[in-house]
């Protein structure tokens, strides 16, 4: 075999998870993946598109409209030996299994004492404009990471989407794997060899010296682009990816503002409860010293998304309000300098490349 | 087994069940049991029969009223009976207590708390067995409140649908907690057809006759491992003592008048003793020494579990993720 160890391709995040999917069930054939769709002709958004042809019905299976029973049948196959795969084409679905969440798939491994490990892997799409409306779009990421027993990761790049959902199917606990819809096209190079990335380790995507901005999914690149555009007018930003939302890598957000003495945590959940909250409240209660200024939440209103293309209009967080409140937070008035950095045309869209219907 | 042997299993498997059960309810005023306990008294004939008929390497779950069916899969006594005081010696080492029960080795995976909440689970071991081409039953039991739950349906329908080695045992005993069938559920409605109905093999048997629950179990067990698709039994049976606790509380006045009477006048261990006694059994003879081993068993239990430490305090924060 050809040492390709190094060999790296342009993929979309949805091409890296369809070929991280491949490659874990062609690795280890305990390994199954099932989803409403996962066979269909959308193959949920090209993700799974293969995947029975190369593995077989037994392996590879839609299933009945039943998302509740689906993950208690996912922790019954994982106790006796299989590594289930779940997809939800929307998280909202997913909402119907909570209790077979909370109350199977996070406690059966401590509750009867380290008898059963309980590996399974659920993925989550969480939708956004066009029109997804109050319950096609949650971002309820916060929810989970609140029970102890789940890990919850939350890729930002093509590369992160490969690594943590081999890592995620490779872990022995419950793992939550949200992908976010906008970054569905975004391409980056990604390795081709199956590597396996670290549950529980944030990224800096952009460093500076003098404001730390901690985002997580398709708002790092909010946060990014707000970075970039603030080093054009002298404000360094050191960008953490967190990756993994639960558990959460406190060194590298202490390393930073440690760095910066400025925290502004960004979150695509609603503003009460979020993890941008938690990550304010955690910094400030045991790194008050580092802080310079005080530290800033930039999350979604506590208010459901609505539908309509003019109601989501400002309703999403972009660069444009990253930066604005960096630069208040750097003590500069926020609008003069931000004129090069508008809202992109349309608002409700990630790019060209999206045409609807979700 | 020659019927003569498979009844006097079945008596003994069912004296175990109630002794076990009746040791919990004289200890449990002592206050070192200190979390919920569900009795089984009464309901012992569907889990007697199931210890005969099942296999080690079946698999199954069970529910918050689960300390019969974990015996019966084989599961440990003495680490269950330390498990419902807390100790470190507890097969979920203190974690679960009563009501999360699990013998891994006896390949009894687990009970919950939450009404239906282990039946998916039970399916989802079902699909493991299939998936690996094990000749083998997954086994389910349930309540009558569970079919009220919506993951019933979901379940039961997905086992159908993938043709899974599933057995749900199903004890109806006619109250959740307080509240009866009647404001449950519709008159004249049959667990059973219900079942059937969504596609089930099902049968439905008298839940205090020993016999006959052993010949449906063994049956069905046969059938969920031959290839012959999810099972569902119905065993009509009844709880003596209150839902939750220790006591007799039929003062309370939530059940018919007379329905407890009648039911202990069918009670499952006379009757088998009453059908025993027919066929000329010594049967005084031949129990007193069941007893007695049962006894010593039941005492050792409990003394060791007394005997044992708590878990480590630092047995709490552990563990959270494997």
């Amino acid at each position: 075999m050809p040492d390709n160890t190094i060999a790296r391709r342009e993929l979309t995040f949805a091409q890296a998870i369809n070929e991280a999917t491949h490659q874990a069930m062609a690795a280890d054939p305990t390994v199954i993946c099932f989803g409403l769709g996962v066979t269909d002709p959308g193959a949920i958004f090209g993700t799974t598109r293969g995947l029975e042809e190369a593995f077989g019905p037994s392996r590879v299976f839609d299933m009945p409209t039943s998302e509740n029973a689906m993950t208690g049948v996912a922790v019954g196959a994982a106790i006796a030996g299989l590594k289930p795969l779940m997809t939800h084409q929307r998280l909202d679905f997913f909402l119907l299994a909570m209790d077979q969440l909370v109350n199977s798939a996070a406690k059966w491994h401590y509750m009867f004492g380290c008898q059963f490990n309980v590996p399974i892997t659920i993925r989550l799409i969480i939708g956004r404009g066009w029109g997804q409306g109050p319950t096609h779009s949650q971002n309820l990421q916060a929810w989970f990471t609140h029970i102890p027993g789940l890990k919850v990761v939350m890729p930002t790049t093509p590369a992160d989407a490969k690594q943590l959902l081999l890592a995620s199917i490779d872990d022995p606990n419950p793992v939550l794997f949200l992908e976010h819809r906008w970054l569905h096209n975004l391409t980056d190079d990604v390795p081709e060899q199956p590597t396996h990335g670290l549950i529980g380790k944030a990224r800096v995507a952009r460093q500076g010296d003098d404001i730390t901005i901690v985002a997580s999914g398709y708002l790092t690149l909010e946060a990014i682009r707000a970075a970039d555009y603030l080093t054009g007018v002298g404000i360094k930003c050191d960008v953490i990816d967190l990756r993994t939302l639960s558990p959460l890598d406190w060194p590298a957000i202490f390393k930073s503002v440690h760095k910066t003495g400025r925290l502004m945590a960004v979150d695509s959940g609603a503003l009460t409860g979020s993890i941008a909250g938690e990550i304010i409240a955690r910094v400030a209660s045991e790194r008050f010293a580092d802080l310079k200024v005080a530290p800033r939440r930039l999350a979604q209103p506590d208010v459901p998304e609505p539908t309509s293309f003019g109601l989501t209009r400002g309703f999403h967080i972009r660069s444009r309000s990253i930066a604005g409140s960096a630069l208040e937070m750097m003590g500069e008035t926020g609008d003069v300098l931000l004129g090069q950095l508008p809202d992109p045309v349309p608002h409700d869209v990630p790019g060209d490349w999206f045409k609807g219907p979700f | 087994m020659t019927d003569d042997q498979l009844e006097m299993r079945l008596l003994g498997a069912m004296l175990r069940l109630r002794m076990v059960e009746e040791a919990i309810a004289a200890h449990y005023p002592e206050q070192e049991m200190r979390c919920p306990v569900h009795l089984s008294i009464g309901q012992e004939a569907p889990s007697a029969a199931f210890s005969l008929a099942v296999q080690r390497e079946d698999l199954a779950v069970s529910t918050h009223r689960g300390h019969a069916h974990y015996l019966a899969k084989g599961g440990a006594l003495g680490p269950m009976i330390a498990e419902i005081y807390g100790k470190s010696t507890g097969c979920s080492k203190g974690r679960g207590g009563s009501m999360h029960l699990a013998d891994k080795d006896a390949g009894f995976m687990g009970t919950s708390a939450i009404v239906g909440n282990s039946i998916p689970v039970g399916v989802g071991l079902g699909l493991a067995l299939q998936i690996q081409g094990r000749a083998q039953a997954s086994c389910v039991f349930i309540g009558d409140g569970a079919t009220e739950e919506g993951v019933y349906y979901e379940s039961a329908n997905f086992a159908v649908v993938k043709n899974l080695p599933v057995v749900f045992l199903c004890e109806n005993n006619r109250y959740s907690v307080y509240s009866p069938l009647s404001v449950r559920q519709p008159e004249g409605r049959s667990l059973t057809r219900v079942a059937t109905s969504l596609g089930l093999t099902s049968v439905e048997v008298d839940g205090n006759d020993a016999i006959a629950c052993y010949h449906a179990v063994d049956r069905a067990l046969q059938q969920a491992r031959g290839g012959g698709g999810p099972q569902f039994l119905e065993f009509h049976t009844f709880r003596h003592l209150e839902h939750c606790g220790p006591n007799d509380d039929d003062h309370l006045d939530y059940r018919q008048p007379g329905e407890l009477q009648s039911w202990q006048q069918r009670d499952p261990i006379d009757l088998l003793q009453a059908k025993l006694l027919l066929t000329n059994h010594d049967l005084s003879s031949e129990i007193q020494p069941i007893r007695e081993r049962i006894s010593n068993e039941i005492e050792t239990a409990f003394a060791e579990a007394a005997a044992a430490p708590f878990p480590d305090l630092e047995e709490c924060m552990r563990d959270v993720y494997a």
